[in-house]
């Protein structure tokens, strides 16, 4: 078995926190696990892309194109722009809350509407599952716990090869312990969010 | 955070992590450094733990001088590193082409940190050639696991030799994320004391014409250290053999089948037989190595000199690319000489215009003032704005425009002397707080003595914000039990008698812009330091005190002023009116500073 996530999103969002968080439920799974990470100059407001793989023999921390068997997209926009890592198998998991860019928040350039981009990625592929993951955070109790709420997602994925329980523990293990059952409970109701829909 | 101090177990650690780890294992107990990226961490690791682990660690004011406190260290018998990004090793070699001549006593380790495909550099330069020209033992390390083991291996061979080793990882190494087993540390000691030799350590040209032979016959040693290392390895069976370094052994390993592998790990001097055994009685051998044919100029030389006519495949033949990282859709180029897996097919890019997201300057960053301030002063003058390495390199982008000529650290502050002189546009340097200290006061010493007409412009933003808000000379230092005074950039800039010199607020547009129409029109000399805390260090350091801001938009005339100017970020427009992102503002009142309304209000 080898299994390659694909995280993409906006500096800011939780997306090396979300790698860390699958990459310790892969280790303590007793996988082998290669990853790479966004730092330095990208991370001023850019783009954000991190490749966890595991398995047996994985060793390299980069995918082929098309390669992801899950691709968690923290933004809208990021998930179209990157959606050559998936390939029509990929599950596809989108969150619907945009990060507007520096230009459009400016007025100078347009944000997509969002129910074309998921239109355009249903054109591409039939598993694709959206949520609103800051909306349930926000139900749980906080915004930020909008990662907490797509591991937990990611969780209910059919053929997901890491357990739910081991999940969730090493969310709450990589937390500040104050923001522990925030975590917990956005995790659940993300995890509730994915096993409704089909697929 | 993996907890790197822990004696036993394994973690999930980032290459840098794993680097760290290795440094507390082989017990080094010296290590100095200049921010950079992709080896920045290691860095920000040691500041947190080295006095810990009875480790001495600084921040030198750049790569040379980093280079030259390690190499005492060493040469006083103390395990040392210095560690820098690849670029930095060009400020550095000076001191490295000649601390070759002398060696060392204790290990030294040079970590220069490449970066293919340029993710966070200016250039994507091949450090291995360094180890060719300097005549140093070097190791690539190919995942975080075997980074962490090659640095007690690193620092044995270069006891046993007496040289420093130059350790070179690349952005994929530094920045991958994998397990790592914990060892024991070696106990050494930190204390040293200098054996005088003016034969080894004075290069004058009677001794250095001598070490120059002795550097040469340790290179015969170390070449036969390269034949016996367990680092330079044999794997897999096949009539095709692949040579390969660095992180392209895990592509070649997991995407490449039926062909047999030598790894190399220790890459300077190349084990020479052991390749030309290796290539014997292959049908054909592959060369996969990031950026340039290192490893494959020298396999096609070694083919020539064993009479071996063995084809060799790889940059030379056109079949893999000298420019950019590789990857497992690089490899897959090979598709005609070996074995693979049929490519997955990608989705096609979705029938969707999608807006950029490049990096920008953050949201009340104090950048955005000057650049402002600077280009209401500048009105219709032409000027040459030379810029530096740091955030504010970002000021190239719209609606700032404020980058005409990056090259390298301080080069900035040197080309605008040259601007100066030979053009009749206004010619003005930006350049980091940091960057100064590291190489910004002797080109401005340049340009007082040759009477160059520039402006330069020092971003003080109290950190060395870009590579992660490390300390320098002019925050002081408080970390690993020794705190030492910030240096006053002012009194700096005052004792070289520029002829002008003025500090300023850039939240204070208005005021700031003042100042710079002053500075332009000085005939000779003048230095603006603008001066405001990064609000990313001070949210870190829980000081970022934050003002609510509200646009009333009865007194809005829509004219955009405040996003043509300033365009932060957190000023968001909803249809044609502004507004205030409250998650995003800080409360900085820049846009309310050029507002000619008033229409902002910040509250305090």
């Amino acid at each position: 078995m080898r299994y390659t996530i694909q995280i993409v999103g906006v500096g800011g969002q939780g997306v090396l926190l979300a790698s860390m968080v699958l990459g310790s439920a892969a280790m303590n799974a007793g996988y082998k696990v290669a990853m790479s990470e966004v730092h330095g100059m990208a991370q001023r407001g850019g783009s954000v892309l991190c490749t966890l793989r595991f398995g047996d023999g994985v060793i390299s921390p980069l995918e082929s194109s098309g390669g992801a068997d899950l691709l968690m997209g923290f933004e809208p926009v990021e998930t179209c722009r990157n959606i050559s890592l998936a390939n029509e198998d990929t599950k596809i998991l989108m969150n619907l809350d945009p990060v507007y860019p520096s230009m459009v928040a400016a007025g100078f350039e347009d944000y997509p509407n969002i129910d074309e981009m998921v239109a355009a990625v249903r054109e591409r592929t039939e598993n694709l599952v959206t949520i609103d993951a800051t909306s349930i955070a926000i139900a749980a109790g906080k915004a930020v716990a909008a990662n907490a709420v797509m591991i937990g997602a990611v969780a209910a994925a059919k053929g997901f090869p890491l357990s739910k329980d081991l999940l969730k523990d090493m969310l709450a293990k990589n937390v500040p312990p104050k923001f522990v059952d925030l975590n917990k409970k956005a995790f659940d109701m993300g995890y509730e969010h994915m096993s409704k829909q089909k697929g | 955070m993996a907890d790197i101090l822990s004696n036993s177990g394994r973690d999930l650690l980032l290459g840098n992590e794993a680097i760290t780890r290795g440094l507390i294992e082989a017990g080094v107990k010296f290590a100095s450094t200049y921010p950079g990226t992709p080896s920045s961490e290691i860095g920000n690791n040691l500041e947190k733990i080295s006095h810990k682990v009875g480790m001495y660690f600084e921040f030198s004011v750049n790569e040379k001088v980093a280079m030259e406190t390690a190499a005492a260290a060493a040469s006083s018998g103390v395990r040392s590193i210095v560690f820098m990004k690849h670029v930095g090793l060009n400020v550095a070699a000076d001191p490295m082409m000649t601390l070759a001549y002398s060696g060392v006593r204790g290990a030294m380790l040079i970590l220069t940190a490449d970066d293919p495909s340029l993710h966070s550099s200016q250039n994507e330069q091949d450090n291995r050639i360094y180890s060719k020209l300097a005549l140093l033992p070097m190791m690539e390390p190919s995942t975080p696991a075997e980074a962490k083991d090659m640095v007690a291996e690193a620092c044995r061979i270069s006891e046993e030799l007496g040289l420093p080793l130059i350790f070179r990882t690349t952005t994929r190494v530094n920045h991958a994320r994998g397990i790592v087993e914990f060892g024991t540390p070696e106990g050494t000691s930190a204390k040293g004391h200098f054996e005088k030799d003016t034969a080894r350590f004075v290069n004058i040209p009677a001794f250095a014409k001598k070490n120059r032979v002795r550097l040469l016959d340790l290179n015969r040693k170390a070449m036969a250290l390269s034949e016996a290392s367990p680092l330079n390895f044999i794997e897999g069976e096949g009539e095709t053999g692949v040579i390969t370094s660095g992180v392209s052994y895990t592509y070649v390993k997991e995407y490449i089948k039926g062909v047999q592998i030598l790894k190399l790990g220790f890459t300077n001097p190349l084990p020479e037989k052991k390749i030309a055994d290796f290539i014997k009685g292959k049908s054909r051998i592959i060369v996969v190595e990031e950026l340039e044919p290192f490893l494959e100029d020298q396999v096609l030389r070694i083919c020539a000199q064993n009479k071996l006519s063995v084809p060799v495949y790889g940059k030379r033949s056109g079949h893999l690319p000298v420019e950019w990282e590789y990857s497992p859709d690089v490899i897959a180029r090979l598709k005609d000489l070996v074995r693979m897996d049929a490519p997955p097919v990608p989705l096609k890019p979705v029938d969707v215009k999608l807006p950029g997201r490049p990096p920008t300057l953050c949201a009340g960053c104090p950048h955005r003032g000057i650049f402002a301030a600077t280009k209401k002063a500048m009105g219709k003058r032409e000027a040459v704005y030379c810029s530096d390495i740091g955030c504010y390199t970002l000021g190239v982008q719209s609606p700032f425009d404020m980058a005409d000529f990056i090259i390298c650290m301080g080069g900035g502050a040197g080309a605008a002397g040259g601007f100066a002189q030979v053009t009749d546009q206004k010619s003005v340097a930006f350049i980091g707080d940091s960057t100064f200290f590291h190489s910004g006061i002797p080109p401005l010493i340049s340009a007082k003595f040759n009477d160059h007409k520039l402006v330069m412009v020092i971003v003080d933003n109290r950190t060395t914000a870009m590579t992660g808000h490390q300390p320098n000379p002019g925050t002081g230092r408080d970390f690993g039990g020794i705190t030492t005074e910030a240096l006053d950039i002012e009194a700096v800039v005052k004792g070289i008698g520029v002829d002008f010199l003025a500090t300023v607020n850039p939240y204070d547009v208005k005021a700031s812009s003042k100042v710079m129409k002053e500075a332009i029109d000085t005939d000779g000399v003048a230095v603006v330091i603008s001066k405001m805390a990064c609000p990313l260090e001070l949210k870190k350091q829980r000081a970022l005190v934050i003002r609510e801001t509200e646009v009333d938009q009865s007194k809005c005339i829509k004219c955009y002023t405040c996003l043509k100017t300033i365009a932060c970020p957190a000023l968001v427009k909803r249809g044609d009116e502004v507004h205030v992102d409250e998650v995003q503002c800080i409360g900085c009142g820049m846009c309310a500073n050029v507002c000619p309304k008033d229409a902002i209000e910040v509250r305090q």
